[in-house]
């Protein structure tokens, strides 16, 4: 170790590496690796996997490719980052995918013993692009990491197959050596994660011990770089996804209300991991049902909430659509049920890994007749546990059912996120009616909901269903005013939420020339291209709306003191539509529907655009 | 065991389980023999009415849940056995019922219905089929016979139907049973064997309809008929019919024959007895398929019952031991778990 102090080490304010290799070659594991070590290293970070549906395609091709990005700062940021300083690229069809996006004097870091003649026509490479000068301009580091990954390991006894899987470790080894991080959360997590394998164990132990030393040696790198801590708020952190963060928030809405949660799902891409994690709460007395079907996931949640659980379904676009018959159900059988929907792009089976805002009027208004529901949307990974618990709350007290939107990459994204005591988050009240005296099934308290019992209470006996209802008695009713009144009922009930909300907050001037409006997931990018403009002289300010529907009481006022108002989107523009319906305001869009989150420099050129460069200056 | 319900303290009446509603089917409907028969026979099954939860889809059937004064849900088409489900895992001290109908269960629900047996989920399901659309005014369903002139049908309809007691022995039913309307008595006995039952329990129940379908069932239900063509199943007694029981089914291989007690060449100990318990599934498919052959008899009664773990208890056990073994779940342990750092 002692030549490690021989290279200097250059002290970075942040950093954006991507990882990308073939689907099979453990990307994502490495990229999450590097990301849970930076953040212990107290770097505020934001990460984006970006991988194919296929699981294992064709080795070596383009359309195989999966890539990991992390952004790490030693200041507060907000997104993934917009050009990679760094591509690790482990084959020809890496590089080709990635190089488009890396800065221009960024750093390449290459596999070259994949860049055979059989992996440079795969990725439609005419000529090698280490041996010409396409790569003039970036900084590459040829390593031959198969050569140096398989000589490390000869004497292991694995199979050549096992020991090319831990070629990975070798890249994070190096990567580490590279940015000055620490081996051991690597090294513990290896041995919780093969402690009965020894074998594989100590060959990754090796690879990456390997991959960190080559680094120290080889005369190829003249400098090391670090990036220091952030200055985050005081508290213990932790780096989590945002479908962790969801999962989370349902088992703490479980306890804080004192219901037992049941989940009624089907493994659906981006979402299938809240299922997962819920899965292993048993100890918690979580229930997960993995259904038939989505149709049966959401009506066994629904079966779930008559019998006096907290219920929930999580899925993404595709199986809303299918849920939506029996979101209408809840809506008239007044239930509370919590729908998450981490979208994905669309339509149809569409980009399943990938990202998009495109669900919101699905999620508004895809059921027949007049079905309000509440619509919440999460802005960041660890908003998720936040907006899980309002949804929950919400849905208990107005018995309705709730839409919580999140998207894949928040879903899948993970930031570090101060942890709160249990003790700093509140209870959600629950009445379960048991009195006989006075009950009717479709009575009213003062928000308008109807009371919940639990089947096996003695004397209160009901029936409800589909069919419309009168009201108080809950009995069927054809008649026609009757159908005008609950409509209206049902509808006056949502809006009620209304005076239950938090209102719109505007970060920066509450009145001026111009306000980005985003919600769910862009709220990074926005934030970050809001704050670099204004860094830069600009005035601008932001809001961001995570209850949508309905949405705070305040909107109309904050919207009503802005010459312009810009709404960014992920699809042709959602909200944009319904802030023009709901208060006759013109906006401003900016739609760009690729499957990915929003390059913060993107939404920045567009403020310049608007404000013609020259405001504020 | 949390699975276990509670016995019923007072005797109740059939009475006790009629909601007061009025019933709005067909006169004559063979539903409303339905509804009297369970009205009679659930103040025997000794749970107290809070306790039992009806679940229906859509269809004439699903109206069922209105009629009944327990907890009851009108659902949505097809749904009835998911929304079924999901109670019985969140709530194993309920006693689930499903009231449903041939289109409800077999056409838009089939998914539902096949995964539920297969689960052995504890829940009972009363299939009301009479071979017909009823609610949507006569259209031919997935149990009808092939050439059945309906509205959707008018050259006779070109599908094969199922056999639903095939159908839920195929699915892995724990319980298989057929009565019909017109059995009053056989219904009841029916009903309360299926209440008893743990895990998922099958009755098809042959139900008349009087306006879309009137008189599909008579060619065997019928009095003239049935001595010859029902075939009165009971535990461990040979399947004997026809008049006075002189005719019986012997198996001849995996055929089953109809043979003449009165003609000297066959006696009753060549007669297939009938054991519920049979661990041959290939008898008990022979046994729901008899009819096929139109010179045999339509079997009525429990077909199979098999015991084995219910779903539910499966979900409760799992909970248990895992709770036993990692402890009560603590919320501020979950939060503060894994990998976390301090910035002070």
């Amino acid at each position: 170790m002692a030549q490690e102090t021989e290279k200097e080490i250059l002290d970075l304010k942040e950093v954006t590496i991507r990882f990308a290799g073939d689907s099979g070659d453990g990307m994502q594991l490495t990229g999450s690796q590097f990301s849970d070590t930076t953040a212990l290293m107290g770097n505020d970070l934001g990460t984006l996997p970006d991988y194919p549906a296929e699981i294992r395609a064709p080795a070596g091709t383009l359309y195989g490719v999966s890539g990991f990005q992390v952004h790490f700062s030693s200041r507060d940021i907000h997104t993934p980052g917009d050009t990679p300083d760094v591509l690790v690229a482990m084959n020809p069809a890496a590089l080709r995918k990635n190089i488009v996006d890396l800065k221009r004097d960024g750093i390449i870091i290459v596999n070259t013993d994949s860049f055979d003649a059989k992996n440079l026509k795969l990725a439609k490479y005419d000529k090698n692009p280490l041996e010409d000068d396409s790569l003039t301009g970036y900084k590459v580091y040829p390593v031959p990491i198969t050569t140096l990954t398989s000589s490390a390991l000869k004497d292991s006894g694995l199979s050549f197959k096992d020991i090319d899987r831990c070629k990975n470790f070798f890249a994070l080894g190096l990567m580490y050596w590279l940015f000055n991080r620490p081996l051991e959360p690597t090294l513990n997590w290896l041995i919780s994660k093969f402690k009965n394998k020894p074998e594989i164990l100590n060959a990754n132990e090796t690879a990456l011990k390997t991959g960190y030393y080559f680094g120290d040696t080889t005369e190829i790198f003249e400098n090391r770089y670090t990036v220091e801590p952030a200055k985050l708020k005081k508290g213990i952190y932790r780096n989590i996804s945002g479908n962790e963060a969801t999962a989370l928030g349902f088992v703490t809405a479980s306890l804080k209300s004192g219901l037992p949660l049941f989940l009624g799902s089907y493994p659906i891409t981006p979402a299938t991991e809240i299922l997962q994690y819920l899965a292993g709460y048993k100890n918690f007395g979580v229930k997960t049902f993995q259904a038939e079907d989505e149709i049966a996931g959401i009506t066994a949640a629904i079966g779930a909430a008559f019998s006096g659980s907290l219920a929930i379904t999580t899925t993404s676009g595709p199986g809303v659509a299918l849920k939506t018959e029996a979101i209408g159900l809840g809506v008239m059988t007044e239930l509370p049920l919590v729908i998450i929907n981490v979208q994905r792009g669309g339509p149809s089976t569409g980009l399943p890994t990938k990202t998009e805002q495109a669900d919101l009027l699905q999620a508004m208004y895809s059921r027949n007749g007049e079905a309000p529901i509440p619509v919440l949307a999460a802005a960041t990974p660890s908003d998720c546990f936040y907006m899980a618990i309002e949804a929950s709350r919400i849905a208990i007290k107005y018995m309705t059912p709730v839409m919580l939107l999140t998207d894949g990459y928040i879903g899948n994204g993970t930031e570090p996120w101060r942890i709160p005591h249990e003790n700093e988050i509140a209870d959600i009240p629950v009445k379960f009616v048991t009195e006989k005296e006075g009950f009717a099934p479709y009575s009213r308290d003062e928000n308008l909901a109807r009371p919940w019992v639990r089947p096996g209470t003695p004397g209160l006996e009901h029936r409800i269903g589909g069919l419309e209802k009168a009201n108080i008695t809950g009995n069927v009713n054809y008649d026609p005013s009757n159908h005008d009144f609950m409509v209206k009922l049902r509808e006056e009930k949502i809006q009620n939420v209304k005076n239950d909300i938090p209102d719109l907050t505007v970060q920066g001037n509450t009145e001026g020339e111009l306000l980005v409006l985003g919600w769910g997931g862009t709220y990074g990018a926005i934030k970050e291209a809001v704050d670099k403009a204004t860094s830069k002289g600009i005035i601008v300010s932001q809001a961001h709306l995570r209850y949508i529907h309905p949405m705070p009481k305040n909107t109309k006022e904050v919207l009503s003191k802005f010459k312009k108002i810009l709404i960014p989107e992920i699809n042709l523009g959602q909200l944009a539509k319904i802030i023009r319906s709901e208060f006759l305001i013109d906006v401003l869009q900016y739609n760009l529907v690729r499957g990915l989150p929003f390059r913060s420099s993107d939404i920045e050129n567009q403020i310049v655009e608007i404000l013609g460069g020259k405001n504020g200056k | 065991m949390a699975n276990n319900i509670d016995a019923a303290p007072v005797k109740l009446t059939a009475k006790d389980f009629s909601s007061g509603q009025d019933v709005r089917w067909c006169p004559g409907c063979g539903d409303y023999s339905i509804l009297a028969q369970v009205q009679r026979s659930f103040p025997e099954i000794n749970i107290p009415k809070e306790k039992i939860v009806w679940i229906s889809g859509i269809g004439c059937s699903s109206r069922f849940t209105y009629y009944m004064n327990t907890y009851g849900f009108h659902s949505i088409h097809g749904r009835a056995t998911a929304i079924a489900t999901g109670v019985k895992i969140a709530r194993p001290d309920l006693s689930v019922w499903v009231a449903t109908g041939d289109g409800d269960l077999m056409s838009i629900g089939g998914n539902h219905f096949i995964h539920t047996c297969r689960k052995n989920v504890d829940i009972k399901i009363l299939l009301f089929n009479n071979e017909i659309y009823g609610l949507t005014k006569g259209q031919y369903s997935p149990t009808s016979a092939k050439g059945l002139v309906t509205k959707t049908s008018p050259y006779g309809s070109v599908d094969y139907p199922f056999n639903p007691l095939s159908l839920a022995l195929g699915a892995g039913a724990s319980f298989v049973a057929r009565t019909a309307d017109t059995e009053a008595k056989h219904m009841q006995e029916i009903i309360k064997r299926a209440a008893e039952h743990k895990g998922t329990a099958f009755v098809e129940i042959l139900q008349n309809c009087v306006i879309f379908n009137d008189g599909v069932f008579d060619p065997i239900t019928d009095k003239v008929n049935k001595a010859e063509k029902m075939l009165m199943l009971k535990q461990g007694e040979p399947m004997l019919f026809g008049k006075d029981n002189k005719k019986g089914i012997k198996l001849d291989g995996f055929k089953p024959v109809v043979i003449d007690l009165n003609d000297g060449a066959n006696s009753v100990n060549d007669v297939w007895v009938h054991d519920e318990k049979d661990t041959s599934h290939a008898r008990a498919f022979i046994l729901a398929h008899l009819a096929d052959n139109p010179e045999l008899p339509t079997p009525f009664g429990v077909i199979r019952q098999e015991f084995k773990p219910t779903y539910d208890e499966g979900v409760e056990r799992q909970i248990a031991h895992i709770t036993e073994k990692k402890g009560v779940g603590n919320l501020e342990s979950l939060l503060f778990n894994g990998n976390t750092w301090e910035v002070n």
